[in-house]
C-alpha cells in the first residue's frame, strides 16, 4: 500500500505542502504547525490497525445501498445563470467580462 | 460562580412556539412588523456580549414582514413561518447581504444570489434577521475560529457555544431569533445545539440543497435547523427539504410533514443503545443525564436494547483525512480573483494568490489544508485518503447493519459539556475530540436529532443525540419529541 502512515512531516515537507496549497508560512508559525501536524498524523495512524484489503473506498454515500439515493443530474439545456455586471462587480479588480489580475508572464 | 450564573441567567429566554406565533399573526393580534422590531431590539440589547450575530439585514426583513402583514390584512393564504424571524449561519448567501463564512478572505463580499435554503424560508414567509457568526469556513466546535470574535454561550457566558454554527445555536437559546440555520459537516449543528440547550437537526446528506452554501468539505456538508423544541425544528425541515436542479446530491425523494411525523407517539420503537459511545472520556454526569433519557424512552414504551458499532473509535482519522482533503479543493478558490480582498504587495500572479490566502485565512483554516493537501499529495494519497475512505465504508455498513434491528439510535451528542472559552485553544487535537459522538452520522450520511436532555449539575445543558437510518428524519424526530416531553431536569 505505498508509504505506511508512520512518516514524520520535516519542516522541508510543510513547506512544500505550503507551495502546493498556495499558502505561506511565517518562519513563527512554522514550528507550530509542524508540531500540529505530527500530532494529528501521529492520531489518525491508529487506522494502520484495521485491516481494509479489498474494502471498497466510499467517496460519497449516494453510492450506499439502501442510502439517500442516486445523484439526480438536471437537464442538459441552457438556462438563464446570474447576471454576468453582478458577478464582476464583486472582484477585486475587473475589466467588461474579464478578471484583471498581475502580470503572468514577464517579457 | 454565582455572579456568573446570575448574569448569565439574563441571557437565556426561550422563543415562543411557531404555532402560538403563527396564530397572533395570522389573526392580525400581531404584526410581522412589531415582531421583527422586537427581535432587532432585543438583538441590540444582547448582541454585543454574546455576538452571535455578524451583520443584519434589517431592510429586507422589515419588507417581508410588512408583505406578510399586507397578506394578513387581506386574508390572503400564509406560509408556514409567515412572519417567524429567523437568522440564517454566514456560510449561507443571502443576496446582497455580507457572506465572510467567518472569514476575513470573504470580507466585503455581496453574493448576487440566494442560497435555496434560505430562498425558501423566504417563500414559506419567514423575516430573515441576518447573518449568524461561525467558525472560520465551518471549521472548529467552538466558535472560537471566527475572524470576527468568538460568541459566547448565553447559559454560562464565560463558556463556548459549541460550532462551529455556535451563532446559530447561541440565537435560538437567547431567543435572538426563533428559529435558525446552520451547517454540519461533522457536528457543526449537534454539538452547539447540545451546547446550548436547543434542538438541532442534521438531515440526511441529500435532503437539504446545498446551493448557495459556502463548501467546507462537499461529501459531507450539510444544512440544517435549529430551533427552540423539536415540532419546530421538523416544521422547518419540512420547509427546506427536497430536491433542487441546482444540487446534483440533493435528493428526489417526496417530502414528508415532519412536524406530523414528530406527533406520533414513540411507543413500540426499537431504540439502539451502541456502548461505545459510553466508554472512556464521556463525562459522568453527561451519562448519567443520558441515562435517564434513555429510561425515558423506556417508559414512553420504546425497546431499548444493545447495539454495536466497533469502529466507532476509527472515525475523528477518519473524518479529519476526508474533510480535510476535501477542503483542500474546495478552499483552492479564495485566491484574490473573484471575490474577497486582495493583496496589495504582490508582483507576481502567484506571489498574489498567496499573499492573499496568507492575509485572509486563520490557523485553523491554514492546518486543516495543510493537512488535507498533504493528504493527497504525491506517495500519500494511499495510505491517507484512500485508506480513510476505506475506513467509512466500513463505519457506514456497521450503521446499515444496526439499523436493520433498531429503528433509531440513541447516544450522547458530545462527551462533555459547554468548556470554557480558551480551553482547546492551544491544542487542535483536544478540540476535534469535541466532535467524537457526531462524525460518524456525518461519514455514514444518516440523519439525526439532538435534543436537549437535562443538564450538569453546573446547570449546563445536555444533549442527546438520536440517530436514524438515511431518509428516516421522521424517526428521530418521534424519539426525540418523547425525550422532549419527559421533561428531565
Amino acid at each position: 500500500m505505498g508509504i505506511p502512515m508512520t512518516a514524520k512531516v520535516t519542516v522541508e515537507e510543510v513547506q512544500r505542502v505550503a507551495e502546493l496549497a498556495h499558502l505561506e508560512l511565517s518562519p513563527e508559525e512554522t514550528p507550530a504547525m509542524l508540531r500540529d501536524l505530527n500530532a494529528i498524523l501521529d492520531y489518525v495512524a491508529q487506522l494502520n490497525e484495521l485491516d481494509t484489503k479489498g474494502v471498497m473506498p466510499l467517496a460519497q454515500v449516494s453510492e450506499l445501498q439502501d442510502g439517500a439515493g442516486v445523484s439526480v443530474l438536471r437537464a442538459d439545456l441552457p438556462v438563464p445563470s446570474l447576471d454576468r455586471s453582478s458577478v464582476m462587480q464583486q472582484a477585486p479588480e475587473s475589466e467588461g467580462a474579464f478578471f484583471k489580475v498581475p502580470k503572468v508572464i514577464e517579457r | 460562580m454565582s455572579g456568573e450564573a446570575k448574569s448569565a441567567e439574563s441571557y437565556v429566554e426561550k422563543p415562543k412556539t411557531l404555532a402560538e406565533l403563527r396564530a397572533g399573526i395570522t389573526s392580525g393580534r400581531t404584526k410581522a412588523i412589531d415582531l421583527a422590531a422586537n427581535y432587532y431590539e432585543r438583538i441590540e440589547k444582547k448582541n454585543p456580549r454574546l455576538n452571535a450575530y455578524l451583520w443584519l439585514t434589517k431592510e429586507r426583513a422589515l419588507e417581508q414582514a410588512a408583505r406578510v402583514d399586507d397578506a394578513a390584512a387581506k386574508g390572503d393564504p400564509l406560509g408556514v413561518l409567515a412572519g417567524i424571524p429567523v437568522g440564517i449561519k454566514d456560510v449561507l448567501v443571502m443576496r446582497g447581504a455580507p457572506a465572510t463564512a467567518g472569514s476575513k478572505i470573504l470580507q466585503g463580499y455581496r453574493p448576487p444570489y440566494d442560497a435555496t435554503a434560505v430562498a425558501k424560508l423566504e417563500s414559506a414567509g419567514a423575516v430573515l434577521l441576518g447573518k449568524l457568526n461561525c467558525d472560520e469556513f465551518a471549521m472548529g466546535s467552538s466558535t472560537e475560529n471566527s475572524a470576527y470574535g468568538p460568541v459566547r454561550n448565553p447559559v454560562d457566558t464565560e463558556r463556548v457555544p459549541g460550532g462551529s454554527s455556535g451563532g446559530s445555536a447561541a440565537a435560538v437559546a437567547a431567543n435572538l431569533a426563533v428559529a435558525t440555520l446552520g451547517s454540519d459537516t461533522g457536528g457543526s449543528i449537534r454539538q452547539p445545539a447540545s451546547f446550548c440547550g436547543v434542538v438541532g437537526v442534521l438531515p440526511t446528506y441529500g435532503r437539504v440543497s446545498r446551493y448557495g452554501l459556502i463548501a467546507y468539505a462537499s461529501s459531507l456538508d450539510r444544512v440544517g435547523p435549529f430551533a427552540a423544541n423539536v415540532r419546530d425544528a421538523a416544521t422547518l425541515l419540512s420547509v427546506i427539504a427536497g430536491h433542487d436542479p441546482r444540487d446534483a446530491t440533493s435528493s428526489p425523494a417526496p417530502v414528508p410533514d415532519y412536524a406530523a411525523e414528530s406527533d406520533k407517539p414513540a411507543a413500540g420503537l426499537r431504540i439502539g443503545v451502541p456502548a461505545e459511545y459510553f466508554a472512556k472520556g464521556l463525562d459522568p454526569e453527561v451519562r448519567a443525564a443520558i441515562e435517564k433519557g434513555i429510561d425515558a424512552l423506556k417508559s414512553a414504551g420504546c425497546a431499548v436494547k444493545p447495539v454495536s458499532l466497533p469502529n466507532t473509535r476509527y472515525a475523528i482519522p477518519v473524518y479529519y483525512l476526508i474533510a480535510t482533503a476535501e477542503a483542500s479543493a474546495n478552499l483552492a478558490r479564495f485566491d484574490g480573483v473573484r471575490y474577497g480582498p486582495r493583496s496589495k504587495e504582490s508582483a507576481t500572479l502567484a506571489d498574489m494568490y498567496r499573499h492573499s490566502r496568507e492575509e485572509g485565512f486563520g490557523a485553523e483554516v491554514k492546518r486543516r489544508i495543510l493537512l488535507g493537501t498533504y493528504a493527497l499529495s504525491a506517495g500519500y494519497y494511499d495510505a491517507y485518503y484512500l485508506k480513510a475512505q476505506q475506513v467509512r465504508r466500513l463505519l457506514a455498513e456497521e450503521y446499515l447493519r444496526a439499523f436493520a434491528e433498531v429503528d433509531a439510535i440513541v447516544t450522547p451528542t458530545a462527551p462533555t459539556a459547554a468548556f470554557k472559552l480558551g480551553e482547546k485553544t492551544g491544542d487542535p487535537l483536544a478540540m476535534y475530540l469535541a466532535d467524537i459522538y457526531t462524525v460518524t452520522a456525518s461519514l455514514a450520511g444518516i440523519c439525526g436529532v439532538t435534543v436537549p436532555c437535562g443538564t450538569t449539575k453546573a446547570g449546563l445543558p445536555v444533549g442527546m443525540q438520536v440517530l436514524a437510518a438515511h431518509l428516516n428524519e421522521g424517526t428521530a424526530f418521534r424519539v426525540a419529541r418523547a425525550v422532549e416531553a419527559a421533561r428531565i431536569e
